[in-house]
């Protein structure tokens, strides 16, 4: 992946002057590096979702169905009567720009249609015509305009450049939320097979092999075994594997590139060392070995459909409760959605530490906690012992993940662990973390290599916050919980402050990690040699 | 475009107001049919949006989480931007609709050399809606002195407080100033503002434009070109009271052209952005508590989504083979699909 442009050069094209032409006659330009490519017809048949055939959004003809407006106008007049948001978003913005200068993907590129309220009207100029009589009567008087071709290629340019963050959500007076609006936009695109393949492909794939890569359940397992093989190299301890395991007490769900990607398989490492340590008896489960849930990326029913593995799974092998791994989306749909997609999970058991008897309330529900808040919990009650000079050549910050920021408010737990487990920690400026985090700029599938460009624009603020507190505080290790962050993170960091790493948190509990019987370590768990321990 | 447009329309109301005053034939219809059209689609109007919303279900629970959630004791939750509570909801409510909780957290970013990217605060937007909101409503009230007999308590409470500076005769109130101030701001920074003038409609400036000419009309009736207060009381008792009088010679033109502005106003609400005064209560990512992992939340139509989830059975039918080849535990041996 390369960017031609250098940052400076890049950080130049970024104009905040709107042009003198009024938006509704600025059409996108499908410039390449701003895009991603069209679904694979082969996945979305796989899916069963309409209007499969070969396309690409440069090309004149979309290839659409010849009612294709109808489709659209019919599926959204049955959103706004199922959905009370996008009704109320439709209706009450009043366009104060507060908004404005919050995307992420706006302060990279300066495009005002990245304004968050610009990017709803493009929803609501089409809603005021065909729903409202002022639009009806006043046409563009009243903001309104008719659906038309061009029209349609704005929503797919732009409402692929939103990464349902929600981060103008949190400064909008309302609370008017741009991620449920982007969600609901590319539903009704969806509808005339207007959507994208790195949204799609993984949605099949996930779908038939349980993970978005499509890694068949052999591979899986070897992938897991591999991982013992090298926890036993690395630590002289030969770890459990337990996979499909009916009767254990914890289902784990991880995201799939935890066993794929570098840098998140030694976050996976660091779980199977940590359960190791502690003796907890779980599985990993080869059909539901993927947490992401890219079908939360394109509608509700694909979203519903990929989610229900995970009780299916917890029922079938009989667990008691479930623990969900390092990802952010996959948070946003297990807080948010998965109780009502998918429950209620009476089969299962209100979660209780089997370490420290500790009972997660805040789970009582959904019966599934977050790994971060297991491990909290661990170290809270001294069931481990840490060595934080393990980490000692690490200087850290950490980048709250959009969804478990926002969408659920998983603040403290990593902060908590990252601060027992290692020396150095600091916390990137406050306009730029926590509930006011900024995006990795690749998240609700856009983080392919056709879309470099605008994955280098959109994750410029979060990049700059990390350039700050590497050159005052000499931060050289960002670490986050989301498996979109832990791919598309380090080629932005490479681009924009080349020499910061990027890191999960359980990698570092890893490092930190004192086992029983270990041997004595000389790396952490990506070979480095630890502090002290260089080979001169 | 929609500066003019706006202008325009104003424009046009007050010359309508103008004929109102002056065609003495039209006095009835200006002073009293239309206050009561204006009043009737007000109401109507506001109750026909609330129960549009409310007739859409809430499918799913999605707060906006702006702070700690609540998790485990020894890490203190956000009970405000985070509630998990009936009360925590309600504080959240109250500090977003009472102050402005969200728009609060503004900030203005700025790309500077380096590259560099700064957040500054950026308390102005709002600083002026709270004071044009709090104005607004505070004047309303006031307004009761002509609306019932006797006044309600509350009038001259706020009349005291609002004109605690004790200056000019009859007295300033601070709120009428803070008005036209807050409007001046609002309605400049749209034009001067140039993000904010490119997303702007004709239907964000026009309520300025309108709301402006009201408070105008309304200061210039109170310290200058005095109006008749009896015969102005006399005719909103008589309207509230369902037995309206034919209005009196003394009501001045700039009565009419100000009841007209306001009248406008009761009647475009509903229609308009206006109405995100009741759209706000209803907002599901502020009026929710987090409590997702709590309580399970209901969808109505969540069986209507069509497409099955990829069964386990499916799965181990495709895979038996490979998986019996990895010794990977199997539910049946063989496939009940042929």
């Amino acid at each position: 992946m390369s960017l031609k442009m250098k940052p400076e050069e890049l950080a130049q094209t970024i104009d905040y002057k709107p042009p003198k032409k009024h938006w509704l006659d600025v059409k996108p330009d499908y410039k390449k590096g701003t895009y991603n490519y069209a679904g694979n017809p082969e996945s979305i048949k796989y899916v069963h979702q309409p209007n499969p055939r070969k396309w690409q959004p440069y090309e004149e003809d979309w290839k659409l169905p010849e009612n294709w407006k109808e489709i659209i106008l019919e599926g959204f007049r049955e959103r706004l009567d199922k959905f009370r948001s996008l009704k109320l978003f439709m209706d009450i913005c009043v366009r104060c720009g507060a908004c404005a200068d919050k995307c992420h993907f706006f302060i990279g590129s300066g495009d005002p249609k990245n304004m968050p309220v610009l990017r709803a009207e493009l929803l609501r100029a089409v809603y005021r015509k065909e729903f409202t009589l002022a639009g009806k009567l006043m046409a563009r008087m009243a903001g309104a305009t008719e659906l038309t071709f061009d029209v349609l290629k704005e929503w797919f340019y732009y409402f692929y450049q939103c990464t349902q963050c929600r981060r103008c959500s949190v400064f909008c007076p309302y609370g008017i939320d741009t991620a449920e609006i982007t969600i609901l936009a590319r539903e009704l695109m969806n509808l005339i097979g207007v959507n994208i393949d790195w949204v799609m492909t993984p949605v099949a794939n996930c779908h038939r092999t349980g993970n978005h890569l499509g890694i068949q359940p052999h591979g899986f397992k070897d992938s897991i075994e591999f991982a013992a093989d090298d926890l036993l190299d690395l630590t002289g301890i030969k770890v459990d594997t337990p996979i499909n395991k009916k009767g254990a007490e914890i289902l784990f769900v991880i995201p799939s590139a935890d066993y794929f990607g570098e840098p998140h398989y030694f976050t996976l490492l660091g779980y199977m060392a940590l359960f190791h340590e502690i003796g907890l008896d779980f599985t990993f489960s080869s059909y539901a070995s993927e947490g992401g849930n890219f079908g939360s990326f394109v509608s509700h029913e694909l979203m519903k459909a990929l989610n229900g593995k995970i009780y299916a799974e917890a029922k079938r092998l009989g667990v008691k409760w479930i623990i969900g791994g390092e990802c952010g989306h996959m948070w946003r749909v297990l807080h948010q959605y998965m109780d009502t997609l998918n429950g209620p999970a009476d089969f299962l058991e209100v979660p209780k530490s089997p370490i420290t008897g500790t009972v997660f309330e805040n789970a009582r529900s959904t019966r599934m906690v977050h790994i971060t808040e297991f491990t909290s919990d661990l170290i809270k009650n001294n069931k481990i012992k840490l060595d934080k000079s393990r980490n000692d050549h690490w200087h850290s910050t950490f980048h709250d993940s959009c969804n478990p920021a926002r969408a659920m408010g998983l603040l403290e737990e990593p902060r908590y662990i990252l601060r027992n487990v290692m020396n150095k920690f600091t916390d990137m400026p406050e306009n730029t973390i926590r509930e006011q985090t900024f995006c990795c700029g690749s998240g609700a599938g856009l983080g392919t290599e056709e879309n470099f460009e605008m994955r280098m624009r959109g994750g410029f603020p979060r990049a700059n916050a990390v350039k700050y507190v590497a050159e005052k505080n000499g931060v050289n290790l960002l670490t986050c919980i989301c498996a979109i962050d832990k791919a598309t993170l380090p080629p932005l960091l490479q681009y924009w402050i080349p020499g910061v790493e990027v890191a999960g948190i359980h990698e570092l509990v890893g490092n930190a990690l004192v086992m029983k019987g270990e041997k004595e370590r000389t790396t952490d768990l990506r070979n480095n040699p630890l502090p002290g321990k260089e080979v001169l | 475009m929609g500066i003019w447009f706006s202008l325009v329309a104003v424009a046009a109301l007050t010359l309508l107001g103008l004929i109102g005053a002056n065609v003495s034939g039209l006095n009835y219809v200006f002073a009293v049919v239309i206050p009561y059209i204006a009043i009737v689609m007000f109401i109507v109007g506001i109750i026909v949006r609330i129960v549009r919303w409310a007739s859409s279900p809430v499918p799913f629970r999605i707060p906006t989480t702006g702070g700690q959630q609540k998790s485990l004791p020894f890490i203190k939750q956000n009970r405000l931007d985070n509630p998990s509570s009936y009360l925590g909801v309600l504080g959240r409510m109250a500090l977003e609709v009472l102050f402005f909780r969200s728009l609060f957290r503004n900030t203005k970013a700025e790309l500077k050399e380096g590259p560099m990217l700064t957040y500054g605060a950026n308390k102005w937007l709002w600083l002026f809606s709270l004071a044009f909101h709090w104005s607004f409503l505070i004047i309303f009230l006031r307004h009761f002195r002509f609306l019932t007999n006797p006044m309600p308590f509350f009038v001259p409470l706020l009349q005291d407080i609002d004109g605690f500076f004790q200056i000019w005769v009859p007295l300033v109130y601070i709120t009428n100033i803070a008005l036209v101030i807050a409007l001046a701001y609002l309605f400049f920074r749209r034009v001067f503002d140039s993000k904010v003038r490119y997303i702007s409609l004709p239907s964000d400036y026009f309520p300025l434009l309108l709301i402006s000419g009201i408070a105008i009309t309304g200061i210039l009736m109170r310290y200058f070109f005095k109006t008749d207060l009896v015969a102005v009381k006399e005719l909103m008792l008589g309207i509230l009271s369902f037995s309206p009088s034919a209005p009196s010679e003394a009501l001045s033109t700039w009565f009419y052209i100000h009841l007209l502005f306001v009248c406008s106003l009761l009647i475009y609400f509903p229609m308009s952005k206006l109405v995100h005064m009741s759209g706000v209560f209803m907002s599901p990512t502020r009026n929710l508590a987090n409590t997702n992992r709590m309580v399970r939340h209901v969808n109505p139509w969540i069986d209507d989504l069509k497409m099955k989830t990829h069964t386990y059975e499916e799965y181990e039918d495709e895979f038996r083979k490979v998986m019996k080849g990895a010794g990977m535990p199997l539910d049946k041996e063989e496939s009940h699909v042929s």
